[in-house]
């Protein structure tokens, strides 16, 4: 068994560097011809790039300039065929189109279009011979698909690394837990609230506990669009979990909408204090706390 | 390991110094029942600080604990849940009921001394 298999291996490399070799003659040539034509193919490209009402958010200059150095990095991968260099090429091409709005079928779709330009200007060169038009494109053909599936590969992963990174930002901006009086706490949440992002929430806010030593939260969820039942679950567990480190939960901002749904859905929030508005929760929170805060009298000082 | 019990005043205080079995628990509890009448304690602490697991048979016997002293006369406060404990006993559902709960150990000295109307540290 394990013989057999070496032999396999010892023979496989020796029929690919013959063809290899060939290959890579050919490119050469094709290269060459590439080069030698290259402002009438790349105005060829162009023009059917405007004619397929491709790359809409660029203008025509830049969409020039861009084919300009899209078409010489092509040839340079094609001459080369580096996995690297051609990686990096296509790295390079969607971080300077993504900023623009530039879709993904649009980035694929140029790329096609410019193999289908340069294919049709071998066909026009090499057709009197055509047993080397076939060799031709036997070496031509897997290279700029290779070009192509790298390029939109690695463009949806631009595009998803770039997502990712705004979702992280998002993420850590959006719960912040903050301190308003020795041993009070406030969490306001604002927006959307997922298992994963409840699941944060809680976390912050037990870690919060412990670092403030706080003794009183209040929760303001008036940032909050809709709550349903998951979400209530969510709430409740805070409120026990920060019970269990000894502190008071106090929930403000429910809206009369989501007072409404909570009801009719069920939800036992009996447990939980709530208060109106952040500023009550904060009042209820300074008397459970023993604070007493009064309006200094100014007006008699007043000139 | 048998849990150290510390006499402070009028107050019991039980420093968990690593994982407990169940039969450690409910020693435990035997311990706190006996010498929280001999001592006339008024309340009360155990502190789970270095607990990093909670489960069902450690909170039920810890609501039977507390249960028990107060039939015995004291109030009972658990201190020291972690963070974590605390969110994985919520998400498992695991309750302490009525028990009091504090952050840590002076935490709950100051919620005893609310709760139970003696001074400092149980002193009567």
């Amino acid at each position: 068994m394990e013989g057999r298999r070496m032999q396999r291996f010892d023979k496989l490399p020796g029929t690919v560097e013959v063809s290899a070799e060939s290959t890579a003659a050919l490119l050469r040539e094709l290269v060459a011809h590439l080069r030698e034509n290259r402002t009438q193919l790349r105005e060829e490209w162009v023009r059917r790039i405007a004619e397929s009402k491709l790359l809409a958010a660029m203008t025509r200059e830049e969409i020039f300039a861009e084919a300009t150095s899209v078409y010489d990095n092509y040839v340079a991968v094609l001459e080369s065929g580096s996995v690297e260099a051609l990686q990096a090429y296509a790295r390079d091409l969607s971080e300077r189109i993504i900023p623009r709005g530039v879709e993904t079928h649009e980035v694929v779709g140029i790329v096609l279009l410019l193999r289908d330009v340069l294919a049709r200007s071998l066909f026009k060169k090499y057709q009197s011979d055509f047993g080397l038009l076939n060799r031709v494109l036997d070496a031509y053909e897997p290279a700029a698909n290779r070009i192509a599936n790298t390029v939109a590969v690695s463009f949806v992963q631009e595009r998803e690394r770039i997502i990712r990174q705004q979702q992280e930002a998002i993420r850590e901006l959006s719960t912040p837990v903050l301190q308003v009086r020795e041993r009070l706490l406030i969490l306001p949440i604002i927006g959307v609230i997922d298992p994963q992002r409840a699941r944060q929430v809680t976390e912050q806010l037990l870690r919060g506990i412990r670092a403030n030593r706080a003794k009183v939260v209040v929760i303001d969820i008036t940032g909050v669009p809709s709550v349903d039942s998951t979400v209530a679950n969510h709430l409740v567990q805070t409120v026990d979990a920060s019970r269990l480190m000894g502190a008071t939960v106090i929930v403000t901002g429910l809206s009369s909408e989501i007072a409404q749904t909570l009801v009719t859905i069920g939800v036992d929030l009996s447990k939980m204090k709530t208060v109106g508005d952040l500023q009550g929760g904060i009042e209820e929170a300074e008397r459970l706390l023993g604070y007493k805060v009064m309006m200094e009298q100014t007006a008699d000082k007043l000139p | 390991m048998r849990v150290p019990i510390l006499k402070q005043g009028g107050y019991l205080i039980a420093s968990i110094q690593s994982a407990l079995s169940d039969q450690d628990l409910l020693q435990l509890r035997d311990d706190l029942a006996e010498q929280a009448g001999r001592f006339r304690s008024r309340g009360i602490i155990i502190d789970v600080t270095v607990l990093d697991i909670m489960d069902s048979f450690a909170c039920r016997t810890l609501r039977s604990i507390a249960h028990i002293l107060r039939l015995r006369g004291a109030e009972t406060a658990i201190v020291g849940i972690q963070p974590e404990v605390a969110f994985a006993m919520v998400q498992l559902g695991l309750a302490l009921g009525e028990v009091q709960t504090a952050l840590d150990l002076e935490e709950g000295l100051a919620l005893l001394n609310q709760r139970t109307q003696l001074g400092n540290a149980g002193e009567k």
